[in-house]
């Protein structure tokens, strides 16, 4: 039985384990110069017992260990390493237990929304964001559930509505529009009819509507770019000057928001999803006006995003430099939401 | 000293020392306990933040038609581990420990190719015949007794599976959270539907593989599951006959 073989991969091992790997390099070392013959271990170099030489111990001729001294080792190493794995099974019940102490960020453990956050910035930074979402053949459009009741009021009239716009530029075409002063900022904005949006581009597409809750529908949609709708409207700028929505939307204000009439739902856009080609002011679904429970007169269809943030009924479009109120968002959910 | 079944494999993984009746033989490298005992909870972690999104849409069931032999998963199932209304929760833990699953699970990928332990984890041309017999023994339908080799047929394909199915739910998981960046993905999965069934199903594969395992660990014993925390086990040298 030749066991200084083993030696060197023996060393190899402590050294990858972290187990005692220089109380065994001396020992090996040792070993290897040692004549095959000297076989009894010099009772004076019986290693000391700590904790890190168990193997170092067993790396030694072996021919005089007795099984009682192979149980012994056996029991340190188990007890070292059992120890270990209570130490780290604490730790991570106590960080389980510290993370679910931390203080709520809009309904979720900071942490978390911390998380959230994180990986919005990096899908911000390293996807592109134009890319399209898959379309689909319209035969296989069928109409959504109906979801959601928030901002829904029921003694909404259709025949009243308007839509306001606010967070214009001086400079965009909004002069000749029907202004407005806000009543809660006194920001100047504008309202529009529905024919006003329809004198925009119309689009078309059969995309799949995402919810959170896990279910999709492929639906066909149509409506306007709410990119047309920015371009002809004229978003406030970061600069002060002009805005060119095409050729440098990084000067536009970084946020939309969009709400109900009765301001029951509400949620925020960055930017660039906003302008994204497929994101529509919608006003029609699957071949028909959108029915009030869709959210006629006027809903956003956003495939870059879960369904909650296509709103239905939208009352009021505001460009803003702050991060908007979202609702879902302020109920734990990610703000971002991207696909 | 080599034994006969560690032929041709790095002399690393079977080094043994001790003698008389009893020694110590490595058995799992300390990195492997830590994977294997990170992703412990966190997989748990993961099937459970998993629940709190899937109650929200529980639409998969065994059944024909109208007829539904069970449903995924019974009321009584949501309210005993309290997994209702708890959507928002459950993806902002979702989005949180995936990162902990996925770097945990590379790290083992690359490991075991680098230090060489991929070895005993790859099934062979024999791993399939072998794992049929070994099913058979534990079965207690045929004599036929596993090889003493670090993993078996079986165990070779078990845990070779289970980190291909890791590589699944990562892949499935990231065509159901960006199936618009990961348009190509969400299509060769067959859909979003599809994608979201096939994410569902690997995870009934993970209760399945952690029930066979428990029983497995159980049937072993003790000295197979120190291994996994000490990394060694005691053997008796008597079970060898080139001793």
């Amino acid at each position: 039985m030749n066991d200084k073989v083993e030696l060197p991969h023996d060393k190899e091992r402590g050294e990858k384990t972290g187990e005692g790997a220089n109380a065994e390099d001396r020992e090996g070392a040792a070993v290897q110069t040692r004549p095959v013959s000297s076989a009894n271990p010099d009772p004076s170099k019986k290693p000391v017992e700590t904790a890190g030489d168990a193997v170092s111990k067993i790396d030694g001729p072996l021919r005089g260990k007795t099984e009682k001294e192979v149980l012994r080792q056996a029991i340190i190493r188990s007890r070292r390493s059992f120890l270990v794995a209570g130490a780290a099974a604490l730790g991570g019940f106590t960080g389980w237990r510290w993370l679910n102490s931390r203080r709520l960020d809009d309904d979720i453990l900071w942490p978390l929304r911390s998380t959230l956050q994180v990986n919005e910035q990096l899908a911000r930074d390293y996807f592109k964001t134009t890319r399209v979402a898959p379309t689909f053949p319209p035969s296989t459009a069928k109409e959504p559930r109906i979801n959601g009741t928030e901002g829904m009021d029921t003694d909404f009239d259709p025949a009243s509505w308007r839509l306001r716009v606010l967070g214009l530029s001086e400079y965009g075409g909004s002069g000749t529009q029907n202004m407005f002063e806000d009543p809660g900022t006194g920001e100047n904005g504008i309202t529009l009819g529905l024919e006003d949006i329809k004198q925009l581009p119309r689009v078309e597409m059969v995309t799949e509507l995402n919810c959170i809750e896990g279910w999709s529908q492929v639906v066909q949609w149509a409506g306007t770019r709410l990119s047309d709708f920015a371009a002809k409207y004229g978003p406030v700028t970061m600069s002060g000057a002009p805005p060119d929505v095409e050729k440098n939307p990084e000067d536009l204000v970084r946020y939309v928001s969009l709400e109900t009439p009765d301001n029951g739902y509400y949620v925020g856009l960055d930017m660039p999803s906003a302008l994204h080609p497929q994101t529509l002011l919608c006003y029609e679904m699957n071949g028909r006006p959108l029915s009030p429970a869709h959210g006629a007169p006027l809903r956003l269809v956003i495939p870059v995003k879960y369904g909650i943030k296509n709103i239905k009924r939208i009352g009021t479009i505001r460009f803003t430099d702050q991060r908007p109120a979202d609702y879902w968002a302020e109920r734990g959910y990610d703000w971002y939401a991207g696909h | 000293m080599k034994f006969p079944w560690s032929a041709g494999v790095p002399p690393a993984a079977f080094e043994s020392v001790g003698s008389g009746m009893k020694k110590i033989e490595e058995k799992h490298p300390l990195a492997i306990r830590w994977f294997h005992w990170i992703n412990f909870p966190v997989l748990t972690l993961m099937i459970w933040s998993g629940l709190l999104i899937y109650w929200a849409n529980d639409i998969y069931r065994i059944g024909f038609g109208s007829w539904t032999l069970f449903h995924f998963l019974p009321d009584s199932f949501y309210s005993a581990l309290n997994l209702s209304h708890r959507l928002a929760e459950g993806m902002a833990w979702h989005f949180f420990l995936m990162w902990f699953f996925a770097i945990n699970g590379f790290l083992y990928v690359i490991y075991t190719v680098l230090s060489g332990e991929w070895r005993y984890l790859v099934p062979n041309r024999r791993s399939f015949l072998e794992a049929i017999q070994v099913v058979l023994h534990d079965l207690h339908l045929s004599k036929f007794h596993p090889p003493r080799r670090k993993f078996n047929g079986a165990q070779q394909i078990a845990y070779t599976t289970i980190i291909l199915m890791g590589g699944g739910s990562l892949v499935t998981g990231l065509a159901i959270y960006k199936p618009v960046q990961f348009a190509w993905l969400t299509s060769l999965l067959g859909g979003y539907p599809a994608a979201r069934l096939e994410h569902f199903l690997l995870t009934l594969g993970y209760v399945a593989f952690f029930l066979v395992h428990i029983a497995q660990v159980i049937k072993a014993g003790w000295n197979n599951f120190r291994a996994m925390i000490a990394g060694f086990e005691l053997i008796t040298l008597e079970d060898f006959p080139d001793e």
